[in-house]
């Protein structure tokens, strides 16, 4: 079958809206009678309630109604959960604390901004004000924010019932003993201390929910800017508000990005609903920005030491890590999947080592909660791979390009080879990881940017080139699998394709769109498959009670399983609809082939239109016996395995030799998502990855001080990316289909934020030592001053 | 993200002006550093006099020997004003550095001198082109000189009831040249370190710093350092900055980074007026 | 509460506001026009970016009182009816927006770079698109959409 949409760069069908102003995100919305809430919250990290009094703020103006912890309690509503379970080493399930909506008197707040009560009122303003009157009077607690720190004895405990602050010990791997062994007889170990920061998602739209209970119907809706509504709904019906199912309708309006932090389920959403029924108005809640640096779970977090054994050739033979990750003082809805799942089993990388080893602690501590940002623990995965492998060329005196492609996994398309198995215990599909590295390396000139910088040391300039190689885990994943590895919920898609009668398809898909372009992507499958034109195609998302259900839009799954759950019922559509031609032509299903929109009788020219079938499922007069009019199918698909996607990133850098600032002037990304739907789109996915993981590298970080207040909680304070932080990208790809899916993809999603961070601080590393400073590590983000002093001292 | 309220009033006039101040009264200018504090409620005032449309306030002109700047015009008007580009380039330069263009449509040089925010920009430029403030109160008028207006941690000579109406410049002689060199904060896009440097053909210099210290200042052990301007002397003129202040100290940068900046950004805008 | 007229998108409103009602609660609220976004509350993110008397101002940052008998342009006005302006129809062309937050306010920033520099460089767009942040786009394409933008107004000149 020919397309006419597949595989090209289809101008976005949702742009329309957004350029004329005509979005719709929650905070959009009105309703009749709308009222509006407002926390009051905790000033510090670790306090207790010893009092709340409303009265003066119930007799500001326009209030509705005030709601504190102990009405909460009251109601026995217990708190959100998270939807991953991990055990300890020895068995015991996880440290499971509640996470209450509110905090009651004599209970404690354990992060900043931790909320005691709420306020509702008839307008914002006078939400603000009222909330501003509540008087809670507060006994300061010693805090810990540090998740090493955490875990030491006398440390401050976030959960009296956690030791040592340890939500689970959790390992995997080969056996430490085997692993220890590897090492003691390696020729060369690198080790690595580090801290991963922590990330701030910062979508640039602020969370916003409006719950809305509506009396006659006894209906609920909640209006909430979240990546899947139909796990929200799901979560909040069955485990913090008993509230039946079919009586609950969620509604992702357009969604102003997410990377991770809107696909939690959160108190917040919860609480509006809830209060909503008490008061009978419909209410609205829309944070701040300074809530969102305080609230929205952040990423990453991690204190590590990594060692990597070589043989005397450079062969990897070892790795061997111990990682502290910090999960906040709750845990949040993935919480304790990324360090683990996501990360642990991505040590492999593209690398053959024979023995690997990690040992990790999830803690608790007194900081907001930590949970899957873009990549999430792969990044975090690869951070730790690709600086041990360009420290330990730079120690052994090896080319860090070298280096990496003599360990290398050797190419297999997971068809004819089978898929490669990890240490880990995941299974790689297919990869061709040499390809994009070369690839890369001629975009780049090596030869000649070696001497360029060569040059540029004798003139006094520090220029540096840095490399990763990544593969990441994409699609999530067969249920029974995550099943098994303690997730609570399955990881497959749903999606019905619905044929109207004149032809004309309405799509209802589970995933849910927070800038992919799913409108666009699914449309241009749905036309092609069908040999119709776009305009046909309407895609139906985010709408518990339109679609059957959905799992979200997280870890590039859309098109990897979304997308397959639309393939699936595309082709009971086509089977469907041969049946119908087939009667309408006299001829045996067989005999007919299916493209360009019509159904013709092989050898033959004759044949009957897309079009022409609907209708005849609608308008059954003239149809097989027995066969159901309609023609509307919906599908769920759970996936066979993860998706694989991998790549190459190179960056290149200058850095001011006087104050170590750091100028990012080229940044080279070669990746493999598989089969390329929409290319625009794809490369549009990778640049805004890339500008998250570079970030990372130059600029971001949230900082708590000792008592856990968030130091550069403001755009004021924490620096992201500006568009004059950043170079044009230079991109290309390649395409290792993925074996076993339908269309063939991976997943574009993540993967510009996983590969490129190492790249950037391995250039500045490279720059450095350029000029004579043999500098091993410079933690994250390199600013100024920190590269200045690893100059310094060196 | 709502200030607290408040009542709210535009005079026509300077005198007007000065009417409603007093008590809890703030002025409004560009509101681009204000508003940001009360929307966060980090002040109440009652009432917010909105000085921006005054007339007389938004002139630009050449007095004489003196360039005047209002103290209503705003970054984007000295920008584009082809008198300060004839004769005062480094503040138009300077300008096109201050936040983002939206801010620069909006903020007002006296709005800014008047906030004394450690790490503006206009602080060390003004202090480096040897301005001078003009102020007027119901008492009338007085004008101090831009070393003695700044006097600490977001605190200037402005006294309640005061409008800063004026800040006025000499006409540099021939052969003068100025310079500002920024580090900016990587967030906010503040100063860090700023360094404003101006040659006089008489060989001598003025040099000035924000973002380093409480306060925005003129170095004078910089300023007679810098001897006959040769390069070795600069470098070492350099040295001195920011010597016997108080250092600040963010997570951005220590004190120690902080005071090295200072250093390597006064080389760089003495360097500039040398070549 | 003050009384204020101003003309939004060619059209005269006048309405009772409190003084400490921002120009972009008074837009969103007031006048139903929520392409214009809040995206912040330190005045940083541009995505509240609307045009007032002909100047790109954020609209987080001005008293709907200040902007008494003002003209603004928002995103819904920015073309005639039914149209687009050069910089939306860029951005559609080049894959300039993904989520569409940062968008409304990244256009009309865009527009008042143009309007003023009708042939910047690379370094003049991201220099001017400073106060606008974007967290889904590094940038890329939207550099790409003010260039295609920038030739399509100079082709119709021309
Ligand atoms: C995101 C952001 C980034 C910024 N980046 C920079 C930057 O890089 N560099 C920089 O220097 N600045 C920066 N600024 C600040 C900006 O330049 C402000 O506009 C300026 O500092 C204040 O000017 P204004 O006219 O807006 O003053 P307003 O905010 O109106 O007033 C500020 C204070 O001065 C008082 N005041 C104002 N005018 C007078 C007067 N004539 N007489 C007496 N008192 C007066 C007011 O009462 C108030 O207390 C930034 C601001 C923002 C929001
Ligand atoms: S909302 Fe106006 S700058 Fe962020
Ligand atoms: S498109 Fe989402 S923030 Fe710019």
């Amino acid at each position: 079958m020919s397309n006419k949409y597949i595989g090209q760069s289809v101008k976005r069908v949702e742009d329309k809206r957004f350029i004329t102003g005509k979005g719709r995100y929650t905070d959009d919305i009105k309703l009749l009678g709308m009222t509006h809430a407002s926390f009051v919250r905790s000033p510090y990290a670790h306090a207790r309630v010893t009092s709340i009094d409303i009265s003066a703020a119930e007799s500001m103006p326009g209030v509705v109604a005030i709601f504190t912890g102990d009405d909460i309690k009251e109601t026995g509503i217990v708190g959100v959960p998270t939807g991953w379970q991990v055990n300890f080493k020895n068995g015991d399930t996880m440290k499971e604390p509640p996470h209450p909506l509110l905090i009651a008197t004599g209970s404690t707040a354990k992060h900043i901004g931790d909320p005691v009560a709420v306020v509702i009122a008839e307008t914002y303003a006078q939400a603000v004000d009222a909330a501003e009157a509540v008087e809670v009077d507060w006994e300061d607690l010693e805090a810990v924010t540090d998740p090493f720190k955490a875990t030491q004895e006398g440390a401050t405990l976030v959960h009296d019932d956690s030791p040592g602050n340890l939500a689970f010990d959790w390992e995997l791997g080969n056996p430490l003993d085997e692993v220890n062994a590897a090492i003691d007889a390696s020729a060369h170990v690198t080790t690595l201390e580090f801290v991963n920061q922590r990330m701030v998602p910062n979508a640039i739209e602020p969370r916003s929910y409006i719950g809305h209970y509506d009396e006659v119907s006894d209906k609920y809706t909640l209006y909430t800017s979240t990546q899947n509504p139909h796990l929200i709904r799901l979560l909040m019906c069955a485990f913090v508000l008993g509230l039946p199912e079919h009586k609950v309708r969620v509604l992702g309006p357009d969604v102003g990005g997410g990377f991770g932090s809107k696909i939690f389920h959160y108190t917040e959403e919860a609480l509006v609903t809830w209060a909503s029924q008490q008061t009978k108005r419909p209410i609205k809640w829309t944070e701040t920005r300074s809530e969102a640096f305080m609230l929205d779970a952040h990423g990453r977090d991690h204190v590590t030491k990594a060692e990597m054994g070589f043989d005397g050739e450079g062969n990897v033979k070892a790795l061997r890590i111990k990682t502290y990750a910090n999960l906040g003082a709750y845990l949040s809805t993935f919480g304790p999947a990324v360090p683990t799942y996501l990360h642990g089993t991505l040590l492999q990388g593209l690398y053959t080592t024979p023995k690997i080893h990690i040992d990790l602690c999830g803690v608790f501590t007194h900081t907001v909660a930590v949970d899957a940002y873009r990549g999430a623990g792969r990044p975090e995965a690869t951070y730790l791979l690709e600086r041990l492998m360009d420290l330990a060329a730079l120690e052994m005196g090896k080319d860090p390009v070298e280096l990496r492609k003599q360990n290398f996994i050797p190419a297999f398309d997971g068809v004819e080879q089978p898929g490669y198995q990890t240490q880990v215990a995941l299974q790689y599909d297919s990869g061709n990881y040499h390809g994009v590295v070369d690839k890369a390396m001629k975009m780049l000139d090596y030869k000649k940017f070696r001497e360029m910088q060569q040059e540029a040391a004798q003139n006094g300039k520090l220029l540096g080139v840095g490399f990763s190689t990544y593969i990441e885990a994409c699609g999530i994943a067969p249920s029974a699998v995550v099943g098994s590895l303690g997730a609570r919920a399955g990881l497959y898609e749903s999606a019905q394709v619905r044929v109207q009668p004149t032809g004309k398809v309405s799509v209802y898909s589970g995933s849910h769109s927070h800038g992919q372009g799913h409108e666009t992507t699914f449309a241009q499958i749905v036309a092609d498959k069908f040999g119709i034109p776009m305009e046909d195609v309407d895609i139906v998302h985010g709408d518990s009670d339109a679609v059957a259900f959905g799992m979200g839009t997280y870890g590039s799954r859309s098109l990897a399983v979304g997308g397959s759950a639309i393939m699936k019922s595309i082709d009971k559509v086509l089977e469907k609809g041969a049946k119908i031609a087939a009667h309408k032509l006299e001829c045996a299903a067989d005999d007919l082939e299916f493209a360009e929109g019509k159904w013709t009788v092989k050898g033959t020219d004759k044949h009957i239109g897309f079009g022409d079938v609907a209708l005849t499922a609608y308008v059954p007069h003239v149809y097989p016996e027995g066969l159901e009019p309609g023609l509307d199918f919906a599908s769920f698909y759970d996936p066979a395995n993860f998706t694989y996607p991998f790549g190459c990133h190179i960056a290149v850098v200058e850095v001011d030799k006087e104050t170590g600032k750091v100028k990012l002037q080229r940044f080279i990304a070669v990746d493999d998502v598989g089969n390329v739907i929409n290319p625009m789109i794809v490369d549009g996915q990778i640049h805004g990855g890339l500008a998250q993981g570079i970030g990372q590298a130059l600029l971001e970080g949230a900082i708590y001080d000792d008592y856990g207040q968030l130091v550069n909680g403001s755009y004021m304070d924490y620096a992201m990316p500006r568009a004059d932080d950043l170079p044009m990208f230079e991109l290309d790809r390649q395409e290792t289909p993925c074996p076993h899916n339908p269309l063939g993809v991976k997943g574009a999603g993540e993967a510009g934020t996983i590969g490129s961070t190492p790249a950037v601080v391995n250039a500045v590393i490279d720059a450095l030592w350029s000029g004579g400073h043999k500098v091993k590590d410079i933690a994250m983000p390199l600013t100024g001053e920190r590269v200045w002093r690893a100059m310094q001292s060196s | 993200m709502i200030s607290y309220p408040f009542d709210y009033v535009r005079p026509e006039s300077v005198e007007e002006a000065l009417e409603h101040l007093g008590g809890d009264t703030k002025i409004l200018a560009g509101g681009h550093s204000l508003l940001p504090t009360l929307k966060l409620r980090l002040s109440a005032p009652d009432k917010l006099v909105d000085i921006a449309r005054i007339a007389s306030l938004k002139k630009i002109k050449k007095d004489g020997d003196e360039i005047v700047i209002g103290g209503a015009v705003t970054h984007r008007e000295i920008m584009d004003s082809e008198i300060i580009q004839k004769h005062l380039p480094v503040l138009s330069e300077g300008a096109a550095v201050i936040g983002d263009p939206m801010i620069r449509y909006k903020g007002t040089m006296g709005g800014s001198l008047a906030h004394a925010d450690p790490s503006a920009d206009w602080s060390a430029m003004v202090l480096a082109a040897g301005g001078e403030i003009v102020i007027q109160s119901k008492k009338g008028k007085r004008t101090v000189p831009a070393t003695e207006f700044f006097t600490g941690f977001y605190s200037t000579a402005l006294k309640d009831g005061d409008i800063l109406i004026e800040i006025r410049f000499p006409v540099p002689e021939e052969g003068t040249k100025m310079t500002y060199q920024k580090f900016t904060q990587p967030a906010s896009r503040f100063a860090l370190v700023g360094c404003a440097a101006a040659r006089l053909p008489d060989g001598s210099a003025r040099v000035a710093f924000t973002g380093v210290a409480d306060a925005p200042f003129r170095d004078k052990g910089v300023e007679e350092a810098v001897g006959d301007w040769s390069e070795a002397t600069l470098e070492a003129a350099a040295q001195k900055a920011a010597e016997g202040q108080n250092i600040n100290a963010d997570h951005y940068a220590s004190e120690e980074y902080r005071l090295h900046l200072a250093k390597v950004y006064c080389k760089r805008a003495l360097l500039q007026l040398v070549n | 509460m003050s009384k204020i007229t101003l003309k939004v998108n060619q059209k005269s409103h006048s309405h009772d506001v409190e003084p400490r009602t921002l120009l972009a609660h008074y837009l969103r609220e007031q006048l139903s026009l929520t392409g214009t976004h809040i995206g912040c509350d330190t005045s940083s993110c541009g995505s509240c970016t609307v045009h007032m008397d002909g100047m790109a101002v954020k609209s987080c940052t001005i008293l709907a009182v200040q902007a008494d008998g003002s003209e603004i342009t928002t995103i819904e006005g920015l073309a005639p009816n039914g149209q687009l302006h050069a910089v939306q129809q860029g951005f559609k062309e080049c894959h300039g927006l993904q989520c569409g937050f940062c968008t409304t306010g990244m256009i009309m920033a865009a527009a008042d770079l143009l309007e003023r520099n009708p042939d910047p460089s690379e370094e003049d767009i991201r220099h001017g698109l400073e106060g606008n942040f974007c967290r889904c786009t590094g940038y890329h394409n939207i550099v790409r959409s003010v260039q295609w933008a920038a030739k399509s107004m100079s082709e119709l000149v021309n």
